[in-house]
């Protein structure tokens, strides 16, 4: 059976859930909270929202066998969202809580935020542009959206559209061909955030 | 750096407004929701729930509260009050509360921070701490002592240390209230603030105290967020207009 028009959304751990979800709804979605990878095999989106540290999340995705589902999911063309934490995962490994191993989907290492500025990075930072921007992003370049954070992945990483900086700067959203990532809260960046995942849903 | 915040406080009690909003049609002034979707809609950069009475009665009207602001609400959204241990942290973030405070229980099991600050990360943990000064020495630096359960007990416990090891336990964030100037409208303990910002590296709330804009533009020449609440709440000032002020001022605001 087919979920015509449906967005999975990964749970698999703890924290706040219930804004993606109510985001997504708000924008037109239909949503599906779910852990169960079957869900996110027959689901026409995936977002993988960001909850709790790296190594539990990484870990609870390869336990569930959802990673396994999410990988089918990029495979096959579904476009796919990581935020925050849903980003950092799909990276190779982490520094977070003394290292960790991430889901290697994309090269690189996410590092702690430099010493020198106030951690977490908590509030509204500007992104910025590089490149030619997917449209997704376009709409972005500029904008003040919502970060809580202490982690992030290299400016330097090949899929980086949006960059923000605090104490360094670092890849605020990427894209690769169906699989998008933003360490931001576009379900807390208000207007701006809203417009994002109604473009995400309508990609 | 980020923009600097500006954060409208709701105090509630068994699932209303303490003090009611005043904005000009509203149509319930006592529904927290209806006042929280205001704000976000006047672009408020979080928006913060403060349950003062915190009865084990009333978790679940709170719980409902948080979750019905959420379905509306796409702001940060900070709620504290009688959260005890991780169960009840882990039931405001799922009802939808991206940050959750603490304070008298952080206190009297001051491990509690470490314990929820590995929950969900340290940015979904802010440590509330209500201070008073206390009377200087001939000499001696100022001190301030830490008061809990809503800023009626003094605790003996001296506020700049325990700010140091709630920071080093995990806190994500501070919510440094003035007990001195709350509800005074006579701005925020400077002193206060600027010796907290210069102690620790994680943000700082500057609480207690707002009467004017004037002194949301002084907390903010040392804390990275103002919270406040009589200045909104009576229609004396709109979000937009306490933007353009602290813009006016060289401060960095969201556009």
């Amino acid at each position: 059976m087919s979920l015509a028009g449906t967005v999975a959304l990964v749970d698999y751990g703890a924290g706040n859930l219930r804004s993606v979800e109510n985001a997504l709804r708000e924008v037109g979605a239909a949503v599906i909270v779910t852990h169960d990878p079957e869900a996110v095999r027959r689901a026409d989106r995936v977002v993988v929202p960001g909850q709790g540290a790296m190594p539990a999340c990484a870990d609870a995705m390869r336990r569930s066998g959802v990673e396994a589902a999410l990988r089918e999911a990029i495979g096959r063309g579904a476009p796919v969202l990581g935020i925050c934490v849903g980003l950092q995962i799909l990276f190779e490994d982490g520094e977070e809580a003394g290292g960790s191993r991430g889901l290697g989907i994309l090269r690189g290492t996410i590092r702690r935020l430099p010493a020198g500025v106030k951690l977490p990075h908590i509030g509204w930072s500007p992104v910025r542009g590089r490149g030619a921007l997917h449209p997704l992003f376009a709409p972005l370049d500029g904008q003040y959206v919502y970060f809580a954070h202490s982690y992030a992945a290299p400016a330097e990483a090949p899929e980086t559209q949006l960059l923000a900086e605090h104490g360094r700067p670092y890849c605020a959203g990427l894209v690769r061909e169906n699989l998008f990532a933003v360490q931001f809260h576009p379900e807390k960046s208000q207007r701006v955030g809203l417009g994002f995942l109604r473009r995400f849903v309508e990609v | 750096m980020p923009a600097k915040r500006i954060i409208p406080c709701l105090d509630v009690k068994a699932g209303r407004v303490v003090k009611g909003v005043h904005f000009q049609n509203l149509r319930d002034a006592g529904d927290p929701v209806e006042a929280a979707a205001r704000y976000d809609a006047q672009g408020a950069d979080e928006i913060t729930y403060l349950d003062i009475a915190a009865t084990l009665e009333d978790r679940g009207t709170l719980l409902d509260l948080v979750t019905r602001t959420a379905a509306r609400v796409f702001a940060p959204l900070t709620v504290g009050g009688g959260v005890r241990s991780e169960a009840d942290f882990v039931a405001l973030l799922h009802a939808g509360a991206d940050k959750v405070s603490v304070n008298s229980s952080a206190v009297k099991e001051p491990a509690l921070v470490d314990r929820l600050s590995a929950v969900a990360g340290a940015q979904a943990l802010v440590v509330a701490v209500d201070v008073k000064r206390r009377p200087r020495a001939a000499g001696a630096a100022q001190e301030w002592e830490v008061y809990v359960a809503g800023g009626s007990r003094a605790t003996g416990r001296e506020g700049l240390e325990w700010i140091r090891e709630v920071a080093d336990r995990g806190a994500g964030e501070i919510l440094l209230t003035s007990m001195d100037r709350d509800g005074t409208r006579a701005g925020y303990d400077l002193e206060l603030l600027e010796r907290v910002a210069g102690l620790v590296t994680v943000p700082v709330i500057a609480s207690g105290g707002v009467g004017t804009l004037a002194h949301l533009a002084e907390g903010l020449r040392f804390a990275d967020a103002a919270l406040a609440a009589s200045i909104f709440h009576d229609g004396q000032h709109t979000i937009p207009e306490a933007r353009a002020y602290l813009r006016e001022r060289g401060i960095e605001v969201r556009p």
